[in-house]
């Protein structure tokens, strides 16, 4: 316990010496700020109260927000004792290889949780201050809030495994960025386009649910706007929320942190330093 | 007595590559063993090994009775690994401190370990602003974390100046001296030759020689150089007593067999007056090295 406690306490050190905790505490802030008073004008059209609105926009930025914060945190990790040369000497001392793992992980999420909880903080106290009927938008924001840590675990998972399989740092940056390419941007684009070209046949409604469940980022954007009721103010991929069950876009929320760390911890497992 | 260190029939092989074949070698308690090889050699690969960090193709390791890599193991054993380099956002004070609790060990000593390696002002600076040297040192410094029984050190002095390098020595030497064993790699042959109890030579992942430097030198029965410096005008008479003398600025300068040393020194004491100095000049490790790398290369 002392050794996770020391790992994560000296990788919290390195991320405030590297600025990624202020880079994370100041962007989730300024944007959750910007979204919840940008959101404020067309509000009364829709019957919602404001930070039901707030949530349902904070839901989109975190889709990509959280994942590239979370991969920019985890590319290092594994590469950069390999190159520094200072893994095959950690991995001499007596500590075991998950609990390496686990300690870099406590560090990491305890970041991101400070920027979470900090934005959504800063996005409903703007809202309820405006408008006191927002109090009733508060569970969707602490849904939020636990769900967007978890798909910052799931994508500090695929950090590390990516981490793990390449030698080097800017390799790992690389795939970091191409995974987040891959799944936040391009998967829904090419959802999107799938869709368009099977024109309600097949693919739209057997294996298009399936897809979006697939995607950790899409299950999270999805639980967020099926659980807050909120899919008429999403559009895009979020529209389909209402063709899929809460319990199996929660599934995936729940499950995708697990299965990622576990690949993490098997990749890690077959490095030689 | 029981080794510290025991290794027997150890083999490793990557694919078809052998980096290592069938090297056996035990280490006691409190001995200082260099071990010595070109890149390549598997010196490096050996040392992994002794660490659990990778495993064995055949053969067997045991460190204090316990398997490489089990945490007996581990935590009887330090490590230096060659250019290590320790994140540069933080101070050598803090990279100590986790590397003593990574032990189990009380933090508290994380100063006097930095004093100890002569980083003591430094501690609190961060160790992206140290020199290569400062940056060894902190390495120096958690390899000396908890009386460790085995110290594994891959070329621990490179980066380190000639007064660095001695008062490194004299570190290895208390910790010797309170029974640990130390193994270590070196490409600077003239010092590991006064401050190592025993010599190790690899040559393509095979052990080609063992022994003290003495015991080295008997066996491989290199010629020994000798200078004499001839009285002036006396010269060229002591060339031609002194078959295979070349005249090098008023110095002559000979070569003969290790069994035929002391008879040409007899010779050579016969001249009396004619000579004001004589040096003998042993083979250095160096040519050691070299003729038993080259004996197994052939």
């Amino acid at each position: 316990m002392i050794r996770i406690l020391s790992t994560a306490r000296t990788e919290f050190r390195i991320a405030l010496r590297n600025r990624w905790v202020a880079i994370a505490l100041v962007l989730m802030a300024v944007f959750s700020l910007v979204l919840s008073l940008a959101g404020s004008a067309p509000t009364g059209g829709l019957g919602v109260d404001r930070l039901s609105v707030t949530v349902a926009s904070l839901t989109s930025l975190s889709v990509y927000l959280i994942p590239l914060l979370a991969l920019l945190m985890s590319f290092d990790a594994i590469a950069g004792e390999t190159e520094r040369g200072t893994l095959s000497l950690l991995l001499a001392y007596p500590i075991a290889r998950w609990e390496i793992l686990v300690g870099k992980l406590i560090a990491h999420l305890s970041i991101l949780a400070l920027a979470v909880v900090l934005g959504h903080g800063l996005a409903a106290a703007v809202a309820i201050w405006s408008d006191e009927t927002s109090l009733a938008g508060l569970p969707s924001l602490v849904r939020l809030s636990w769900s967007s840590i978890l798909l910052g675990a799931t994508f500090l998972g695929a950090g590390y495994a990516l981490s793990s399989l390449s030698r080097r740092p800017s390799g790992a940056a690389g795939l970091a960025i191409g995974l987040w390419l891959g799944l936040v941007v391009l998967y829904d684009l090419a959802l999107l386009s799938a869709i368009v070209a099977d024109n309600g046949g097949w693919f739209s409604t057997e294996a298009f649910p399936i897809a979006l469940l697939a995607n950790p980022a899409d299950a999270f954007r999805l639980f967020n706007l099926t659980a807050s009721g909120a899919t008429a103010a999403a559009s895009g991929v979020g529209g389909a929320a209402d063709a899929i069950p809460l319990w199996q876009s929660l599934a995936s929320v729940l499950l995708w942190p697990i299965a990622a760390l576990a690949l993490a911890a098997a990749a890690f497992r077959k490095v030689t330093p | 007595m029981t080794s510290t260190l025991t290794i027997s029939a150890l083999t490793k092989r990557f694919g078809e590559v052998a980096a290592l074949t069938g090297v056996s070698l035990s280490v006691a308690p409190g001995e200082r063993v260099a071990l010595l090889g070109h890149n390549g050699a598997g010196k490096s690969t050996l040392m992994k090994i002794i660490l659990g960090l990778i495993p064995a193709t055949s053969g067997e390791v045991t460190i204090c009775d316990a398997a490489p890599g089990s945490p007996a193991a581990r935590r009887a054993v330090a490590y230096l690994p060659e250019n290590a380099a320790f994140h540069p956002a933080l101070t050598g004070l803090e990279q100590i401190r986790h590397y003593l609790a990574l032990r189990g060990e009380e933090q508290g000593q994380a100063m006097r370990l930095l004093e100890m390696v002569g980083l003591g002002k430094a501690a609190r600076r961060r160790i992206g602003t140290y020199s290569k040297g400062m940056r060894q040192r902190v390495g120096l410094a958690q390899a000396l974390i908890g009386n460790p029984r085995l110290l594994v050190l891959d070329e621990p002095t490179s980066g380190l100046d000639p007064v660095s390098r001695r008062e490194f020595y004299v570190l290895l030497d208390n910790l010797a001296a309170q029974g640990a064993s130390i193994l270590l790699s070196s490409h600077a042959l003239t010092e590991v030759e006064a401050r190592t109890d025993r010599i190790v030579i690899l040559s393509q992942g095979r052990l080609v020689a063992e022994g003290s430097l003495p015991d080295l030198r008997r066996r491989a029965d290199l010629p020994v150089m000798l200078h004499v410096t001839a009285r002036n005008g006396y010269g060229a008479d002591i060339a031609r007593l002194l078959p295979g003398a070349i005249l090098v600025d008023g110095a002559l300068h000979l070569t003969c067999r290790q069994s035929a040393k002391l008879e040409t020194l007899g010779t050579i004491a016969g001249l009396g007056e004619k000579i004001t100095d004589l040096e003998v000049l042993p083979p250095s490790l160096e040519d050691l090295y070299a003729h038993f790398s080259q004996a197994a290369a052939q």
